[in-house]
């Protein structure tokens, strides 16, 4: 026990180790693109079009574009160790403070889709493996790859257009009730219950044929125990790790949700965030939204390591 | 020698993929539809008489009928030509971002499944550092970064996309690598890159041609996605998620400009989801024809 134990705390260490200089290398990715891929002078172009010389230049040292480029990362890596992401240019109000506020809207969304989205995909996913090759499981299969191809953005203006506009049943856009939260956890979780139901009824089907479940029904268990007891928990490996992969669409997803219906989140900040050209703000929404994603991910490994014993002694 | 080697493996692992294929009926409608689709894009200017761009202000926010199968939009123009040209767009991005990620990446996971070592250690921990970023997220960036513009889509898309095949080709050049086949062309002297190309890729091809099919359908939302969000190609040059970010601020009048631009990425994303099913069946061998 003691050792097993101590294994698996190993392997969380280890992934845990991992995943710093991923978020390490996150930061520094941002940092490069945004000195290098930006055409021209970034202080240039965060001042805009109608810029005074000595605004761009208070903006220039603002963000230590005076200094050479090493330092300037040095300074960066400083700032984001103590959580300053710099100021934002619309906002006048560090970049972190205006993020934390948008954040909470963003993970509800994404939480929401996960878990509902993912209940529903195993729950589909497994009826429609249980009753393969029948009337049940075509539908099943029809329906997934069909929610599975709609488009995020579509998705989201046809559900107003039907519960919004035509039934007048929720509101269209906007924040306040629970109702607000139905059409895009609707929008953004139809995609996750397809990807997931797809993924869980090849998985069943395969566990299904294994000779362990064979003999589970052979030595006379019932079918309701075969299925929770020795199916199911074998399926569900393969599903963990998507749902932790899935959540990185989801987060992509988040952002066109928010804005069809004008959620308050890190995705509506980022896009608001392009069209003011305000660099420091979508630069902060990146490198959190990426690093969450990195956090989730351990997470889901951590779980996975509980879940599948084998992973422990590799 | 080709004819003979053919008359001696009647079964081999792409014939019997074709022919698995073949028989699966929807996929076969689903590649004639696109087919279809993609001729009418490719010569919309002889199926269409409407032009796409210019106004024709008396013919405004008409709904559906025989003359505009899909209405006009508030500036006259016919939805159905404006979504046909606008395909131009949409499929170019979806087939030519994930062309780039190919060409990129197939070099990258031959060779660093094959040389294996530090090389293999460096790219895959470039792969892993892309791979941190939520695909969306970073095209978004890179595309605000670089310009809204066609170009700039299809190479965000392309960039984001890498990880995913180069993990792919990796993995499977890792396992035909050690199979005796290989074995044996380097005992008879063949050169790593012969190998890699003769004997290695032939194998990389089915899973690669499975994930190509679902990456363009992938593509050809996250390009509409970003012109729906603002970052694709500047109006008046019809796009599908440009379409429908217009539309969706005439939903309660005109609810045909923001669903039939919709319905043809729906469509065009489902066949492709389809064929990529349908072949991933083809090309595992477990599934019997």
């Amino acid at each position: 026990m003691l050792w097993k134990a101590l294994y698996l705390s190993k392997y969380i260490l280890r992934r845990i180790l991992i995943a710093f200089p991923l978020i390490l290398g996150v930061t520094t990715v941002v940092f490069v693109m945004l000195r290098v891929a930006l055409p021209g002078d970034p202080a240039k172009v965060m001042a805009g079009d109608r810029a005074t010389p000595e605004l761009i230049e208070q903006i220039r040292h603002n963000l230590g574009l005076d200094r050479p480029l090493f330092e300037q990362y040095l300074i960066f890596l400083r700032n984001f160790v103590q959580g300053d992401l710099g100021r934002s240019v619309k906002f006048r109000e560090p970049v972190v403070r205006v993020i934390v506020k948008a954040f909470p809207f963003t993970a509800a969304l994404t939480f929401l889709c996960v878990t509902i989205g993912t209940s529903l995909g195993l729950v589909i996913g497994v009826v429609t493996a249980v009753y393969q090759r029948t009337w049940i499981d075509n539908f099943g299969i029809v329906v997934a790859v069909l929610f599975y191809s709609i488009p995020t953005f579509w998705l989201g203006l046809m559900l107003i257009l039907i519960f919004s506009v035509g039934l007048r049943i929720l509101p269209v856009q906007g924040v306040g009730t629970w109702k607000h939260f139905v059409l895009p956890v609707a929008t953004l979780g139809v995609g996750q219950s397809a990807l997931i139901a797809r993924l869980t009824r090849s998985s069943m089907i395969e566990v299904l044929s294994t000779d362990y479940v064979r003999t589970a029904r052979a030595k006379g268990l019932a079918q309701r125990r075969v299925l929770i007891r020795h199916a199911l928990q074998n399926t569900l490996i393969p599903v963990i790790t998507v749902v932790g992969l899935s959540v990185g669409g989801l987060l992509g997803g988040a952002v066109i949700t928010e804005s069809i219906f004008h959620l308050p989140g890190v995705g509506s900040l980022a896009i608001d965030a392009i069209s003011n050209r305000d660099y420091p703000m979508i630069q902060g929404a990146v490198i959190l939204v990426a690093a969450s994603f990195v956090f989730v991910n351990l997470l889901v490994d951590i779980i996975y390591a509980f879940v599948d014993p084998r992973i422990r002694y590799e | 020698m080709s004819q003979l080697q053919g008359a001696e493996h009647p079964t081999g692992l792409y014939e019997l993929a074709i022919l698995k294929f073949v028989r699966n009926r929807v996929a076969v409608v689903g590649l004639l539809c696109l087919a279809l689709i993609v001729l009418a894009v490719l010569f919309a200017d002889i199926v269409t008489p409407y032009d796409p761009i210019e106004r024709n202000t008396p013919e405004r926010n008409l709904g559906p009928s025989l003359a505009h199968p899909f209405g006009t939009d508030k500036l006259g123009r016919d939805i159905m030509s404006r979504v046909l040209y606008g395909g131009r767009v949409s499929l170019q991005v979806g087939f030519l971002s994930i062309a780039l990620t190919t060409l990129v990446s197939v070099p990258l996971g031959l060779i660093g499944g094959f040389v294996g070592g530090l090389v293999d250690d460096f790219i895959m921990r470039v792969m892993d550092l892309i791979l941190a970023f939520p695909g969306l997220i970073l095209a978004i960036w890179l595309v605000s970064l670089l310009g809204s513009n066609m170009t700039n889509v299809i190479f965000a898309i392309a960039f984001f996309s890498l990880p995913t095949y180069a993990r792919l080709i990796r993995g499977v050049t890792l396992s035909i690598r050690e199979m005796e086949y290989v074995m044996a062309a380097r005992s008879m002297g063949a050169g790593a890159p012969r190998i890699m190309f003769f004997h290695v890729l032939p194998g990389v091809l089915g899973p690669l041609i499975v994930l190509t099919t679902l990456g363009v359908s992938g593509a050809i939302v996250t390009g509409a996605s970003l012109s729906f969000l603002g970052l694709g190609v500047s109006p008046p040059t019809p796009e599908w998620g440009a379409m429908l970010a217009d539309g969706r601020n005439y939903m309660r009048t005109q609810w045909w400009i923001a669903v039939f631009p919709g319905i043809t990425i729906t469509l065009v994303v489902l066949i492709l989801n389809i064929i990529g099913d349908a072949l991933r069946d083809a090309l595992d061998p477990n599934v019997r024809a």
